[in-house]
């Protein structure tokens, strides 16, 4: 089928986009509000919360990749000390509904993952059984009495072996193990390569991640049987998508249900899904009567929460001898696992939509398939599916340039869309937004010293010294809206509510956990009133005291969340000028509110303080005639179209030719993310994206034998960047505002991770290109780069 | 079976009946309630679990609460009074908050602590003596550059602390 997402087009806003009235702290470094309870150890993630008559649960895993179920027999488990409940998946079949899948991809086949494994597990970490005790060491004993007899099959574990002919498959009443089959085209693919002077292939492998956010999973669920009330803490990014689906899951009505995302130690995607284990937490504390807590520990992170990333992708581009690119061909294969998460099926299909990156390419084309192997599920990861395209297409660029014996640099800026050409449709059905490439590049060239850094290069090549300097343009897709293009709405809520004595309370339906949203729109809040931040008390994460929501996700929480909550304190601003004025005896449109004050502009001496208009509002003896009284306004806000952030970053590297050891030299960095409410925060956002990509570039891989098992299953085997693998980031940043939404904002939670890994990659294949390497697949490790540089030495001699 | 610990924890003094394989991070957080010290990895690889064990930054997840009997112990929740006792923050603390050398908060906790055992051996640390003093603690979210300024705003105001009392 040929898909094309159908988007709005965004209205080109004529003039620039309107920020605050005024803009005292909006713009500004304001450290976070967050951190004095993080700081000194007050915050509360889903571990710290204790209820009385709690009780732990503990899951049996597969320890194989692939094999029917013959028995589970918990009847020791059942009487060992402090066991209340023991169960297997036949015990909660007609139970408990199966793990949800909110992406819909035309004739995806359906692979539907029960809760605990009936009759067949899939992947070494599919959750069997579950004990629950008094006492978490009760709980983890008693798994060790859980006999299953397990009938071993043969385990899927490649996913080109898995699409072959012969290949065992996963699922029941499937013809082989391809999941759906997915394409992309937009141009005349078929001009473009006839037309090209050259055209290069390549295969490039993006291998599986694992997230690692430094808080693993978990859930506490506690059931009051007379309110029939269920509430369920979780470590989760979205606690709304949550317990809608968690009501599915357990037939009770939504109302029942109420879900609270605590502190939340990190999420990147992770956390953006349901799990088998929290709708069990919230039937076993129904079942038991008693308050049930799992925590996850790190080696069931690394089995049973979702892995991103892993692509094999075959890329042909066409291309001129100017180094204009013509078209792209690409043949995608997706590893996606044994089982659906919440959106496994849709990641992949990001990857189509960008993989014209920054560049005017007239044509492409991209076929896509989704496999399953016995494996855990991928679904989204920091930048989910975006950080595959960048890769894909700066390496495709890097070898258009090293093809043509160009600068990347040239190659990259030949194929620019210029300013005037926003907003900028693609081939594959998107509509930029806003950019001005060159402007980015042009920063990072002068920050990084970009000749000067060629000239030195040269000079220590000549010493025998193996530097390279690796370069990405890159841009992305997010604040994700507009409900059309998403699997459940595109659009996200903010509550304002300003209380009786002046103090606001503004609800997100955005569920930060990092990123900072406590500050930020406080600050907005803040300007918009007249108010400091201090005055605004920024809440999310719990569905009984929050108005429907989406989460946080898709770097959206400002862009779409942001601009909810910009709507409705401009409404609540509106509705406190009328009071004003009519206390004032002024115009109420020429009011202004500075200093916790409401004043006329034309009479500035004569004011109503802030806390006494909001008083009136409730008082309601001296409103306007005919307004109700009270102070609250409710968004829900739908952008029109995706923003898109962009810009380029430049490293350095040195390889060690004795031991393959890569040493990070300088990592340049500017980012365009439109208007920026906290430069601080967005810093934040940019070293961590960047660092995880660092990560994959040089550290990462989800390793899987030919058995299925999972050797990297620890943190120990699985390397994440420590402080001392990095070098000094420097940053900056261009600001084309957004005309997407009234702040202008685009979002910047992905977009290191997008930008990051093909930098690294180009890099350590410029320092390489003396041994004739044109192209490495990451992690970049020192092995691998030891052995290319050994074959590349023979080959030279 | 039971055995006793005696430990002094935050400047007060507990003694408790527990299991020989309670976990010492395990006792803070769930007999005490101290629950700042958070668990990552339970393998001694993440430092989330960071405590003060006599004044070493030691993981709390791979200690059982009977080796840490007869010591004294500093957790989050008592660091800043071990600095100020009037009230205020730890200057790590502060240089945290400061330098945004947080995000989600998790690592946080056993970060600063790391980095107040650094700053009590290396007064004026480099910034390549940051970075190996908390590479045995992991952090997903900040890249860690904002944890290296925190150190360093640390070390400068603990500098000129000291020379306000000479």
């Amino acid at each position: 089928m040929k898909h094309a997402v159908k988007m709005k087009r965004a209205a080109r806003s004529k003039s620039q986009p309107r920020m605050a009235p005024a803009t005292r702290y909006i713009g500004m470094p304001l450290k976070r509000k967050e951190d004095p309870r993080l700081i000194q150890g007050l915050g509360h993630y889903v571990d710290d919360v204790q209820l009385a008559g709690m009780h732990y649960a503990a899951f049996m895993r597969s320890p194989y990749a692939h094999a029917k179920i013959r028995s589970v027999d918990l009847s020791k488990a059942r009487m060992a000390p402090g066991v209340v409940l023991a169960l297997a998946g036949a015990d909660v079949a007609g139970a408990i509904g199966p793990v949800p899948c909110a992406a819909q991809i035309p004739d995806m086949k359906s692979a539907p993952r029960p809760v605990l494994a009936t009759d067949r597990v899939r992947f070494v970490g599919e959750a069997v059984a579950v004990v629950v005790a008094n006492d978490r060491y009760a709980a983890r004993d008693a798994l060790d009495l859980i006999e299953v007899d397990y009938e071993p099959l043969t385990p899927v574990v490649d996913p080109e072996k898995a699409l072959a002919k012969g290949s065992p498959v996963l699922h029941a009443g499937h013809a082989n193990n391809a999941a759906y089959k997915w394409e992309l085209e937009g141009g005349d693919l078929k001009a473009a390569f006839k037309s090209a002077d050259k055209v290069i292939r390549q295969r490039l492998i993006n291998q599986r991640l694992i997230p690692v956010p430094l808080e693993p999973r978990g859930a506490l669920a506690e059931y009051r049987p007379g309110e029939q009330q269920l509430t369920l803490w979780s470590a989760t990014q979205i606690p709304h998508l949550l317990r809608t689906q968690i009501a599915a899951m357990l037939a009770i009505p939504e109302t029942q249900v109420r879900v609270i995302a605590p502190e939340v130690g990190g999420g990147f995607g992770s956390k953006l899904n349901v799990y088998p284990e929290e709708a069990l937490v919230a039937y076993l504390a129904m079942k038991t009567g008693h308050p049930v807590k799992w925590i996850e520990s790190r080696r069931e992170n690394f089995q049973a929460t979702i892995h991103g990333r892993d692509q094999i992708a075959d890329v042909e581009v066409a291309f001129k001898r100017d180094g204009t690119i013509l078209g792209l061909r690409c043949q995608v294969i997706a590893d996606l696992g044994a089982y659906y998460q919440l959106l496994t099926p849709l990641i992949p299909t990001l990857t189509g939509l960008m993989m014209t990156g920054c560049y005017k390419i007239p044509a492409a084309r991209m076929e896509l398939i989704g496999v399953f192997t016995n494996k855990m599920a991928t679904d989204a990861y920091r930048g989910a599916g975006r950080p595959e395209a960048t890769y894909l297409i700066e390496r495709v660029l890097d070898l258009v340039a090293a093809e043509l014996k160009k600068d990347p640099v040239e190659v990259r800026r030949k194929n620019f869309p210029q300013p005037k050409d926003f907003p900028y449709a693609t081939p594959t059905g998107l509509i930029y937004d806003s950019g001005d490439y060159d402007k980015a590049l042009d920063l990072a060239l002068q920050k990084a010293d970009y000749k000067k850094l060629r000239r030195e290069q040269a000079a220590q090549r000549k010493k025998g010294r193996l530097v390279g300097i690796g370069i990405s343009t890159y841009v992305e897709i997010c604040g994700m809206g507009p409900s059309s293009a998403m699997p459940a709405g595109g659009w996200e809520s903010a509550t304002v509510r300003i209380e009786p004595t002046g103090k606001v309370n503004l609800l997100t339906g955005a569920s930060p956990h990092g990123q900072g949203q406590e500050t930020s729109f406080a600050q907005m809040g803040a300007d918009i009133l007249g108010l400091e931040p201090g005055d605004v008390q920024v809440v999310h994460g719990d569905t009984a005291v929050v108005p429907y929501g989406i989460g946080t996700f898709g770097s959206r929480a400002t862009a779409v969340g942001g601009t909810a909550a910009y709507k409705s304190l401009l409404k609540l601003r509106e509705k406190l000028a009328k009071i004003a004025g009519h206390m004032l005896g002024e115009d109420a449109s020429k009011m202004e509110f500075a200093g916790r004050k409401i004043f006329s502009k034309s009479a500035p001496k004569k004011s109503v303080a802030f806390a006494d208009a909001v008083g009136a509002a409730y008082v309601a003896k001296t409103l306007p005639p005919e307004m109700e009284p009270g102070l609250e306004a409710t968004t829900f806000y739908e952008p029109a179209n995706f923003t898109y952030p962009f810009g380029t970053h430049i490293c350095v590297v040195e390889v060690d030719p004795e031991t393959g050891q890569v040493r990070l030299l300088r990592y340049v960095a500017v980012d365009d993310c439109g208007n920026v409410l906290n430069p601080l925060l967005v810093d934040g956002q940019v070293h961590g994206g960047i660092v995880q990509s660092i990560g994959q570039a040089l550290f990462e891989g989800a390793v899987y034998d030919e058995q299925g098992q999972l050797l990297t299953g620890e943190l120990m085997d699985y390397a994440i960047p420590r402080a001392a693998d990095l070098c000094w980031i420097e940053t900056a940043r261009t600001v084309t505002p957004s005309p997407v939404n009234p702040l202008g904002v685009k979002g910047v939670g992905e977009a290191g991770t997008i930008a990051a890994t093909p930098a690294l990659a180009g890099a350590l294949v410029d320092a390489l290109s003396p041994f004739g390497v044109r192209h490495v697949d990451m992690p970049l490790t020192r092995e691998k780069i030891w052995r290319l540089m050994r074959a590349g030495g023979r080959r030279a001699k | 079976m039971s055995v006793q610990v005696q430990l002094r924890v935050n400047g007060k003094a507990y003694e408790s009946q527990v299991e020989p394989r309670l976990l010492l991070a395990h006792y803070l957080r769930d007999t005490l309630g101290l629950t700042g010290t958070h668990i990552g990895c339970e393998t001694s690889i993440c430092g989330a679990c960071t405590v003060l064990l006599d004044g070493k930054a030691v993981k709390s997840c791979t200690l059982l609460a009977v080796q840490a009997s007869g010591s004294d112990i500093t957790t989050i929740e008592g660091l800043a009074a071990t600095a100020s006792p009037n009230g205020g923050l730890h200057p790590v603390q502060e240089g945290f908050w400061e330098k945004h050398g947080l995000q989600c908060g998790f690592c946080t906790p056993g970060m600063i602590l790391a980095a107040v055992e650094l700053l009590g051996k290396a007064p004026d640390p480099t910034e390549a003596e940051i970075r190996h003093a908390l590479s045995g603690n992991l952090c997903r979210c900040t890249g860690y550059q904002h944890i290296v300024e925190a150190v360093q705003y640390a070390a400068k105001s603990m500098k000129k602390k000291r020379s306000d009392k000479r």
